[in-house]
């Protein structure tokens, strides 16, 4: 009779790990939370685990000030135009790679790859010297492009493993019925591949909305992305805690709205790429 | 080697079951016999597998006992209860050699490597593996993956009982056969009780001494073939078994006299008089004669080639007749003769027996 | 594997992409290969140098120190967060909100901008109002990040692990979810133990998206610039200038370009072939297997 019981004080057990490891995650931000509701005067002035007078006046400068939220916008709109080049560009090409073989499409497909294991730093000063020669500098744009150089071939990557597993019959019997292939992708094909295309999405915004090395380096004023307004005013306005904490608390919740949405398929987003 | 005795065993996979709809298992006593072949038939998502992982241990039942002989098993291992299992889709261990696989029960018994030696020796010798023995098993073909499962059943020479869920479902048709006939020359040989679980008639009926129907959680009759074929005890079991099913007419019985719609049908035994309370009369479409008259209508006609099936309608019910190949018809009008013997009669579902 | 038809019409399918990553990847790596092989005295004056500025990082000590901080920094995080990773995969609920609640608050770190990471640990870690700083303090441990080379070293690779193992966590976990319940159950059926299942199921299972998890940590961490920048900004002295953070410093700092252009080159491919390297290695015995 003892072997129920062994179990039911295993799986007991078990389930400690991640409680504990998830514990570990939250109490960083968790610290990060209670200085944004401090005053910096509160968090200078003691130690506390909690806020004593809990305050939004940290989020009210920040929503309040166009430097501040101005960063917020500018990173999103960057985000989002990578997002969607990553996509458009990357939709076709994971078709070819997935449907037909063409002269040296392995050797493309792993040099595609390889980019993303270029590190960002090397490419830091060309992008400036390339932007700023071709007149993108502190746009958008020129963000939004040279983030492709990680997010094209991840997206790639990623819708090719959710296409090869649509059977091909599928085509076949489209272009039987007399679809044309523009009307086949769009109508039929993509959104079968629908929450892949979703995971390959949810990739493109996560690497693009915490990259800073090369966001930063591409910006001055009017496309400055709210990692670097942040780093600035660190070394600026001599160390405002409680604003720099709001900030970040602030920088996790779309990463965290986002995440809600895609919970049920981020994992399988990476189990299905190829090797 | 012993029986295995349920004894109301349920199941539910609710915390707390209140009505009979939340059992995946409805309260059940057999006994299944040293040495059966037993087939568990039912459409998908009536207890089959619940059953079956009750018996090996897999699933700990929320009500009842399970005794191996004398021995109560109930919350015993899995591993502790000399059972083995065969599932729907193979499992092997990819990274393992077919020896390898075959070896490792008894190595986790902790059998001696010579003793596991002469075992799985014997045991691919029977399965004519013996040339495959030293092959990587995520190599092989479906049907082999298969036997491999069961031989990692085989080696211990301790089994009580070898459980079957689906196991051809993913092998190639022409396989299936050879498959299923080397199942059957192992049983005779070794005499372990067999339990096997398909949803496929014929597979049942050819393979099982004694077929369980399930329907709905609930175990609705345990019979040889031709009992499931001739008394069905369920309406169920008469739907599913045959093909065609049965026919079944509502009816009002009377002593020996069925009325369908005002037509008169006899029938072989008496009944007393049944309350008009879903009494329904079946007939098997292998009992149904056309004759002279027209009392009925042909609808339509299918030939199978070994025979015809016609499609009646009596009285605003529709029935099939099998009619033998050489046996001439049309459609139009036909009369119907309905065999009394083979005429049985249904209440609230269930088979009523009548006094000879 | 899918058969595939011939077609050399699919190349216009991939040259929008093919054009992009020209632009993105090829025009950029070949400024840098430009200036490696040149120098300048400023004012747009350019010679050739052939390789000297390749000699000259290839001799300098202080690319040999940043390579072997580098190499010592990504061995600490794979050895932490790989195991750490395939642990808590295992020991996760398989399936209902548990599993959902788990994922979701897992997958947070990893969506926090790389500097806000570097922020959090910077707040955590001070000793005046840093919760672990404090803590740290008030049991008497001398632990100061900005002075004492190891506890920046502690710092950095704690912070890694907090904003990076859960990536191993959520592929292993795609690994293991691929898995039917019938294995696990005719192993118990066949007597195994845990170990057993986990060495002859879970594991093989979880190989393709373990490796994976090990190309992506090893890459990323070999490429680790932000965090440990905002954190320590690559010291106390040079303790943990990295190779990212020491290439920046050289290009943007100093302006070396060639010295600069001649580094990138070597970082790059050196992190390709150290990809290439963990590959053939994890897919070997795939590969004798005649897969």
């Amino acid at each position: 009779m003892s072997t129920p019981m062994t179990i039911m004080r295993l799986i007991k057990r078990i389930r400690i790990t991640p409680t504990l490891y998830i514990l570990f995650l939250m109490v960083p931000l968790y610290w990060l939370l209670t200085m944004a509701l401090k005053t910096n005067a509160e968090i200078l002035g003691g130690f506390s685990l909690w806020p004593a007078n809990p305050t939004l006046a940290n989020f009210k400068t920040i929503l309040t000030d166009p430097s501040w939220y101005g960063g917020y916008i500018n990173s999103t709109i960057y985000v989002a135009l990578n997002t969607v080049i990553s996509l458009v560009v990357a939709l076709p090409a994971a078709y070819a790679f997935s449907r037909y073989r063409f002269m040296g499409d392995k050797h493309l497909f792993f040099w595609l790859l390889s980019n993303r294991m270029a590190p960002p730093a090397v490419f830091v000063l060309p992008f400036f010297q390339l932007y700023s020669s071709i007149g993108l500098f502190d746009t958008h744009i020129a963000v939004a492009l040279a983030h492709t150089l990680f997010n094209v071939p991840l997206a790639v990557w990623i819708l090719e493993g959710f296409m090869s597993g649509i059977p091909k019959e599928i085509d076949e019997t489209a272009q039987i019925d007399g679809y044309s292939f523009s009307a086949f992708f769009t109508r039929i094909f993509m959104p079968l591949i629908g929450s892949g295309i979703g995971v390959a999405a949810f990739f493109c915004f996560m690497f693009s909305w915490v990259e800073l090395l090369i966001a930063r380096t591409l910006t001055s004023v009017d496309a400055k992305p709210i990692a670097a307004v942040m780093t600035r005013t660190v070394s600026a306005s001599g160390l405002d805690w409680g604003v720099l904490a709001a900030a970040g608390v602030l920088t996790i919740v779309p990463g965290a709205i986002v995440i809600w949405f895609v919970r049920n398929h981020i994992a399988k987003g990476f189990a299905l790429g190829r090797v | 080697m012993a029986e295995i005795h349920l004894q109301a065993t349920a199941h539910s996979y609710i915390a707390n079951p209140k009505e009979p709809a939340d059992y995946a298992l409805k309260s059940l006593d057999h006994v299944w016999e040293d040495g059966g072949a037993y087939a568990l038939l039912g459409p998908s998502g009536c207890g089959k597998t619940t059953l079956l992982n009750i018996i090996s241990g897999l699933l700990t039942p929320s009500e009842g006992r399970v005794l191996f002989g004398d021995t109560d098993v109930t919350h015993r291992d899995t591993a502790d209860r000399n059972i083995a299992q065969v599932f729907q889709f193979p499992v092997i261990y990819d990274t393992m050699t077919v020896r390898q696989n075959l070896e490792f029960p008894l190595r986790n018994r902790g059998m001696t490597a010579a003793d596991i030696k002469a075992r799985v020796d014997e045991i691919a010798e029977m399965l004519d593996l013996t040339d495959r023995l030293d092959d990587r098993a995520a190599n092989l073909s479906a049907d082999a993956k298969q036997i491999i499962s069961l031989g990692r059943g085989l080696v211990r020479s301790d089994v009580n009982a070898i459980l079957f869920d689906e196991p051809l479902t993913v092998i190639d048709p022409h396989k299936k056969w050879q498959l299923r006939s080397k199942l059957k020359a192992l049983h005779r040989q070794f005499g372990f009780t067999m339990v096997y679980v398909t949803h496929d008639q014929t597979e049942a009926l050819t393979f099982a001494d004694k077929v369980v129907v399930m329907f709905g959680g609930e175990v609705v009759q345990i019979g040889t073939p031709e009992e499931l074929f001739e008394r069905p005890a369920h309406t169920f079991v008469g739907y599913f078994i045959g093909s065609p099913g049965m026919n079944f007419l509502p009816a009002s019985v009377d002593g020996t006299t069925a009325t369908v719609s005002g037509q008169q049908i006899s029938l072989g035994a008496h009944y007393g008089a049944l309350g008009n309370d879903q009494v329904e009369i079946g007939i098997r479409p292998e009992f149904l004669k056309l004759s002279e008259g027209d009392s009925a209508t042909i609808q339509s006609i299918e030939d199978l080639g070994r025979h015809k099936i016609a499609k009646i309608s009596f009285q605003g019910h529709s029935l099939s007749a099998l009619v033998p190949e050489h046996q001439s018809i049309t459609p139009g009008p036909s009369g119907l003769i309905f065999e009394p013997e083979r005429t049985l009669v249904y209440q609230n579902s269930h088979l009523v027996t009548g006094v000879k | 594997m899918m058969q595939k038809k011939l077609n050399q019409k699919a190349w216009f399918l991939v040259l929008p992409v093919f054009l992009l990553v020209a632009f993105s990847a090829v025009l950029p790596l070949m400024t840098v290969v430009n200036y490696s092989v040149q120098d300048s005295f400023g004012n747009n004056e350019f010679y050739w140098v052939g390789a000297e500025w390749f000699e000259e990082i290839l001799n300098s000590s202080r690319f040999h120190d940043a390579l072997g901080r580098q190499l010592l920094f990504s061995g600490i995080i794979l050895a932490i967060e790989v195991p750490l990773g395939i642990w808590i995969a295992l020991s996760m609920p398989k399936k209902g909100w548990g599993a959902s609640l788990c994922l979701v608050l897992m997958a947070l770190p990893l969506l926090i901008p790389w500097n806000v990471v570097g922020t959090i640990w910077q707040i955590f870690a001070r000793a005046d109002i840093g919760l672990l700083g404090h803590t740290l303090a008030a049991m008497g441990i001398d632990y100061n990040y900005t002075q004492n080379a190891t506890a920046a070293w502690v710092t950095v690779i704690i912070m890694d692990v907090w904003h990076w193992t859960s990536l191993v966590v959520l592929l292993c976990y795609a690994g293991l979810s691929s898995i039917p319940d019938a294995f696990y159950q005719a192993a118990k059926i066949d007597g195994a133990s845990r170990w057993a299942v986990f060495r002859f199921i879970q594991f093989p299972k979880m190989q393709r998206v373990l490796l994976i998890a090990v190309l992506l940590r090893f890459m990323d961490s070999f490429m680790i610039y932000t965090e440990p920048f905002v954190v320590t900004g690559g010291g106390p002295g040079n303790s943990t200038t990295f190779l990212s953070i020491d290439l920046v410093k050289m290009a943007i700092g100093q302006f070396d370009l060639g010295p600069a252009a001649a580094f990138s080159l070597i970082y790059f491919l050196i992190v390709l072939l150290l990809s290439w390297v963990f590959y053939t290695v994890m897919t070997a015995r795939d590969a004798e297997a005649g897969q």
